[in-house]
């Protein structure tokens, strides 16, 4: 299996972004975890359904209503990982903290990294309460992944990108997930930010449900995460849908770009575009 | 206002409280909480939050001496601190207009809050239609039904009520979708929340606004019986009514503190809102408290007559001062909070609402075991208009429709 490391150095030889998709745990997600591997997805972000999504919008909620009405569990979500890992991608999974509290953050991270787990994505974990998990994940050679946004200050996108592994996850607008016409216009700006002070990798999610947005993404981030398209898409159509959005979205990943530097910063000030 | 002690500068109270947010909410925390702490120093901000509470809340509210109350409880004396003479009829107006007046500060021209009773809505809505702030109250659909006159008064005041229908469609859920406006409009909104909950500092911040209960409680029953209560009581949903009241009294080391949760059906069963009594640790809306959750940490759907104490968590302060021991938490039913609101009727005069009516139950309870020569202290956190429907069915108060 790759690490997330070696993902990222191979894309970067190949003059490409990496596509990583997620979808919650739950009835039908293996399946289509299967068939978006198969068509290109470079890493995995497995949800882990929680009763209370503060950062997700109506179609995750959806999903992860329907995954908690059918009994998932963290025991389940570790299956999931175990399963997609098998098939040779690096599988994070995404949680709000208090499931893992509950777990025991040291226990969550020997039994995720016994399955094979890669990483642990926390969007409600700020690095000032992220003592005892980042503990745990170097014990477990796990990659702890944090968010930054644009309303973060300078100082806290240092702090917070010096505490990720993998790569560091940055929010694109300020809002919550949800698949938006048009991509952010405030991202280029917060990834140069991140890129000012460290050399980890950088992702870009919450909005990109295209190929033509994920190319635009790949064109300044390391990385493109996608969501809620790929829920919207597994709850409509299933796992043959996933597969042909994942194909058009590693095409998009892939195109000739001519990868344009962001000058100077604009404005770091957080928008609403695209909401 | 003075400095407290807690919580610390990273907003603990001990093991709890803290900050569990999306990092998209961190810079509006900061600056809210220096927002806060400038206006704390700035005696003309203080001295117009003084002024309103004077002349638009109605403060100070009257300490009534319960003296048939206590005659029928055979007991402590008790005495009542008249939050439900306030303006819109509950304490909830404290808090409300201190954040509303922050907002403006900040330069915020949107306000959001969540609601569970409907008191802290009407109350951040009036705060809102009073300095000329838009408003946006959102209110779990369950509770818009059973709080019909409350969504009434928001809509009169000039608020937009948003029904949420996900999750149990209660407090729980407004909340939630409370914090997705927020992530969302971050700029130009405050979040007024109604408890003494959620991430630092709001917690601090929400206390501090509600402080002013004890402060003239603690003040008034000394005028009225020559020394401090005996007890201080009050019921505890997020519990701000509470910590308004407990905080002046903390330092007394004679004087007990006691919360009542809401026990719904009863404790033992899983119809209950008993927070304290029957959860545990964990983290949920910002703040790591006392939980109401499943062994996966999964929240649980809660139960209570009184929407506004039918929330799986409570304020974080509180769960320090049960871990300290400094305060003590008790659970009443629901059949019991509404005879002790039938109670309060006829022995009183007065109409609390439901959730102030689970603390005068404790407070009859507790007057009985501490026994006469001692005193009992509740505070009577809201009027009970907006419970008359319920009231009404609960006893069958209504006569049947002419014809039938």
């Amino acid at each position: 299996m790759n690490t997330l490391a070696e993902v990222f150095a191979a894309a970067r030889a190949e003059r490409r972004g990496v596509l990583v998709g997620y979808l919650p745990a739950g009835p039908g997600a293996d399946e289509a975890f299967a068939a978006m591997v198969a068509a290109g997805v470079d890493a995995v972000e497995v949800g882990l359904p929680y009763s209370d999504p503060v950062l997700d919008g109506p179609v995750i909620q959806e999903a992860v209503d329907r995954a908690l009405a059918a009994g998932t569990s963290p025991t389940d979500v570790l299956r999931t990982v175990e399963g997609v890992a098998r098939a040779g991608v690096p599988v994070l999974v995404m949680t709000y903290w208090n499931p893992i509290e509950r777990y025991g953050p040291a226990r969550w991270a020997a039994d995720l990294a016994a399955a094979g787990g890669a990483g642990l994505i926390t969007p409600d974990l700020p690095p000032e309460e992220a003592g005892p998990w980042l503990a745990a994940a170097e014990e477990h050679r796990l990659d702890p992944v944090f968010l930054v946004a644009p309303s973060s200050t300078d100082a806290r996108v240092a702090r917070i990108a010096g505490l990720c592994r993998g790569f560091v996850y940055a929010t694109a607008v300020m809002g919550v997930t949800g698949a938006r016409r048009e991509t952010s216009a405030v991202a280029p700006g917060l990834v140069a930010r991140v890129r000012a002070v460290t050399d980890t990798p950088v992702g870009v999610g919450l909005g990109v449900s295209t190929g033509d947005q994920a190319a635009e993404v790949a064109g300044y981030a390391d990385a493109v995460i996608v969501g809620s398209a790929f829920v919207r898409t597994v709850l409509d159509s299933g796992a043959a849908g996933a597969g042909k959005l994942a194909a058009e979205l590693a095409e998009g990943v892939r195109r000739p770009l001519p990868r344009p530097v962001p000058a100077a910063a604009p404005p770091a000030a957080p928008g609403l575009d695209g909401i | 206002m003075t400095a407290e002690a807690l919580p610390d500068a990273s907003g603990h109270f001990g093991r709890f409280g803290g900050r569990f947010v999306p990092e998209a909410l961190i810079a509006a925390l900061d600056e809210l909480s220096e927002a806060y702490a400038s206006a704390r120093r700035d005696p003309g901000w203080t001295a117009e939050l003084d002024r309103l509470l004077r002349t638009y809340v109605g403060r100070p509210t009257p300490l009534t001496d319960a003296a048939r109350l206590t005659a029928h409880a055979g007991g402590a004396r008790i005495l009542l601190k008249r939050e439900d003479l306030a303006h819109t009829g509950s304490h909830k107006l404290n808090n409300a207009l201190g954040q509303a007046l922050l907002a403006r500060r900040m330069g915020k021209t949107r306000v959001i809050a969540e609601t569970g009773a409907g008191q802290h809505g009407v109350a951040t809505a009036t705060a809102c239609a009073y300095l000329g702030l838009d408003c946006v109250v959102y209110m779990g659909e369950e509770d818009t039904v059973r709080q019909a006159l409350n969504v009434a008064r928001m809509r009169m005041l000039g608020a937009t009520v948003v029904p949420v229908t996900t999750g149990t469609r209660t407090l729980k859920d407004a909340i939630t979708e409370a914090m997705r406006d927020w992530v969302t409009n971050v700029d130009s909104t405050h979040y007024v929340i109604g408890s003494v909950m959620g991430p630092h500092p709001f917690p601090m911040l929400v206390r501090d606004f509600q402080r002013v209960i004890g402060d003239e409680a603690r003040q008034q029953v000394q005028e009225l019986v020559g020394r401090l209560p005996d007890a201080v009581t009050a019921c505890v949903g997020g519990g701000s009514n509470a910590m308004g009241i407990f905080s002046a009294f903390v330092p007394d080391a004679t004087v007990d503190l006691v919360g009542y949760e809401a026990g719904g059906l009863g404790v033992e069963g899983a119809l209950h809102a008993a927070t304290i009594a029957a959860g545990s640790p964990g983290v949920l809306h910002g703040m790591r408290t006392f939980l109401l959750q499943d062994p996966d940490g999964q929240t649980l759907s809660t139960a209570s007559i009184s929407a506004g104490l039918d929330y799986p968590g409570v304020g974080p302060e509180h769960a320090w001062l049960h871990d300290t021991g400094r305060a003590t938490y008790r659970s009443v039913t629901d059949g019991q909070a509404m005879d002790a609101l039938k109670l309060l009727a006829h022995t009183e005069g007065i109409l609390c609402a439901i959730e102030t009516a689970h603390a005068v139950h404790g407070a009859v309870e507790l007057a009985r075991e501490l026994g006469p020569d001692k005193v009992v202290l509740v505070c009577l956190s809201g009027r009970g208009d907006k419970d008359m429907d319920t009231a009404a069915r609960w006893f069958g108060l209504l006569d049947p429709a002419p014809g039938r």
